[in-house]
């Protein structure tokens, strides 16, 4: 997995920030067959969460209706200095995660 | 009815009801990208990088062109440096002209040869995520460029053959591709728009395929609409149509890695 | 089947193949028992009810390709300790599963208000609803138009 995380680099105390965050996987439904009709196993990202400063401020259950490849936006309260961390889990277990500083004045 | 039979069947009814239309190549200030013929939420999708899918390839193409590879254990970046500089213009300029074979090459073909020739690494497979994340990573450095196909008179010939598989009438439903892309552009087939088909945001991220794909393969799916056989990946035809497509679209700014629906 | 089985079959048999037929259309359509969009937002509330209002959600009526439709759900909050919303879930009508994601959030987030993109199969209603942390649900719903792409892929 690969992802893309987006945050200010820099924001004052108390402003509200937008965080864009995405990861490269298929997000294979479990409803779909292959080219012989066997069914291709279920294998999304199940989960994300953001941590900023070390507690969780945001996190998502996903479903196979989110779309390959999942998207999300979501606002924070910049309140310290400090890394905010994304990590995305998968059915098969596979984690991914990324970091973004942020400094806070 | 399937869902490629009810198009079919739109296909052939757009194809008879369509008023007849001058037929010709599109003039220079007629030209426009397909994204221009996209609804308003799939642009945006495309002009964010922060929300374009596509990037999340350019991102690993970044990574593997600093990678060494193959037995000769070089990297892209050991070679062309920085590409925002060696790479600069070069998706603008292909296909373009290859000595070796005496033919014109791809940029996903050049990428491969190079792969092969120079890194002693087994060359990828068609729309292998590595293959396009390189080439999506290259084609970036190139982002507004005007489409500028080389005027090297070696082309020529391959360029009429392309130009001749455009205009020339297949598959069941014995459509060419100009019927709709020269001819019936801004109209539409079913409910999706015609676009004018040109190449200038290949590779992209289309919707429909969940993923990043080849130009190659959106003419693939074009054959299959209408219901003709397809020339594997690779076949030296698809080659010479996107040297035709690629002058076709000649002074259009480049858009790779564009979003498609 | 030949075509000379097919002549040597009476109408007893026409039908017993048509029956076959309705069965195996039938069987990978699972999707048939799924619980409906009211019940999987019940599992969701836990039976407190919903009401509508409160609630903004911003889905194009008409899509372009339904595998990924940006959607974004903000709600009416002023996101203090006090008041804030919970958990913002998304529903939809007419996929294999009703639900679609369940976001949590709270004070820190400022603004009471996510986006992403997600699945359509077909032209139906989504949903979202919130959790707001005096225990209230709050829900807006909106129809979606999923047009077919041209051109799609030969996947046989």
């Amino acid at each position: 997995m690969r992802s893309l995380v987006n945050a200010p680099k820099t924001a004052r105390q108390g402003e509200i920030i937008e965080i864009k965050a995405m990861v490269a996987h298929p997000m294979e439904t479990g409803y779909r067959t292959d080219a012989k009709g066997a069914p291709i196993p279920r294998n999304i990202v199940n989960r994300f969460t953001c941590t900023y400063d070390g507690e969780e401020i945001f996190s998502a259950d996903f479903f196979p209706a989110i779309s390959a490849n999942p998207f999300l936006s979501f606002t924070t309260v910049a309140t310290a200095s400090g890394p905010i961390t994304f990590t995305w889990t998968a059915d098969d277990g596979a984690t991914q995660t990324a970091t973004v500083e942020i400094t806070v004045t | 009815m399937t869902r490629g039979q009810r198009l079919s069947a739109w296909l052939l009814l757009a194809a008879l009801a369509a008023p007849l239309a001058l037929a010709g190549e599109i003039p220079r200030d007629q030209r426009r990208s397909g994204a221009d013929f996209m609804a308003p939420e799939t642009r945006a999708m495309q002009a964010d990088d922060t929300a374009n899918p596509a990037m999340l390839w350019v991102l690993e193409g970044d990574a593997l062109w600093r990678e060494p590879a193959g037995a000769a254990g070089q990297s892209c970046a050991d070679c062309h440096g920085d590409t925002a500089e060696s790479m600069r213009g070069v998706a603008a300029r292909h296909p373009a002209f290859d000595e070796a074979s005496g033919r014109p090459i791809d940029l996903q073909g050049r990428i491969n040869q190079c792969r092969a020739e120079r890194q002693s690494a087994e060359p990828f497979p068609p729309e292998d995520d590595r293959l396009l994340a390189l080439t999506a990573y290259v084609a970036r450095q190139s982002l507004g460029l005007p489409a500028d196909p080389p005027d090297d008179p070696r082309l020529v010939p391959f360029q009429e053959n392309g130009r001749h598989l455009f205009e020339r009438r297949i598959g069941q439903l014995n459509l060419s591709c100009a019927d709709c892309h020269d001819d019936h552009w801004g109209g539409r087939l079913g409910g999706a728009p015609i676009p004018q088909a040109h190449p200038t945001g290949y590779p992209l991220y289309r919707l429909e395929w969940q993923t990043l794909g080849s130009l190659q393969r959106r003419l693939r799916n074009c054959m299959t609409g209408v219901r003709a056989e397809t020339p594997s990946f690779g076949a030296p035809d698809f080659v010479d149509l996107e040297l035709y497509l690629m002058r076709r679209a000649e002074g259009l700014p480049l858009e790779a890695p564009g979003v498609r629906p | 089947m030949t075509d000379r089985n097919a002549f040597a079959l009476g109408r007893r048999g026409v039908l017993a193949a048509g029956a076959a037929q309705i069965l195996v259309l039938a069987l990978p359509r699972v999707a048939l028992a799924r619980p409906t969009l009211e019940e999987a937002v019940r599992a969701f509330t836990g039976g407190t009810e919903v009401q509508a209002g409160g609630v903004r959600l911003d889905i194009p009526p008409l899509v372009e390709n339904g595998n990924a439709v940006g959607v974004t759900v903000a709600v009416d909050s002023p996101m203090t300790p006090d008041d804030h919303v919970r958990r913002i879930a998304l529903f939809n009508q007419s996929n294999p599963q009703p639900e679609v994601a369940v976001f949590r959030m709270g004070p820190r987030a400022g603004r009471a208000q996510v986006a992403t993109r997600i699945r359509l199969a077909t032209s139906q209603t989504v949903m979202a609803v919130a959790e707001l942390s005096d225990g209230s649900f709050w829900s807006s719903q909106a129809k979606v138009i999923v047009t077919l792409a041209a051109c799609i892929e030969d996947l046989s």
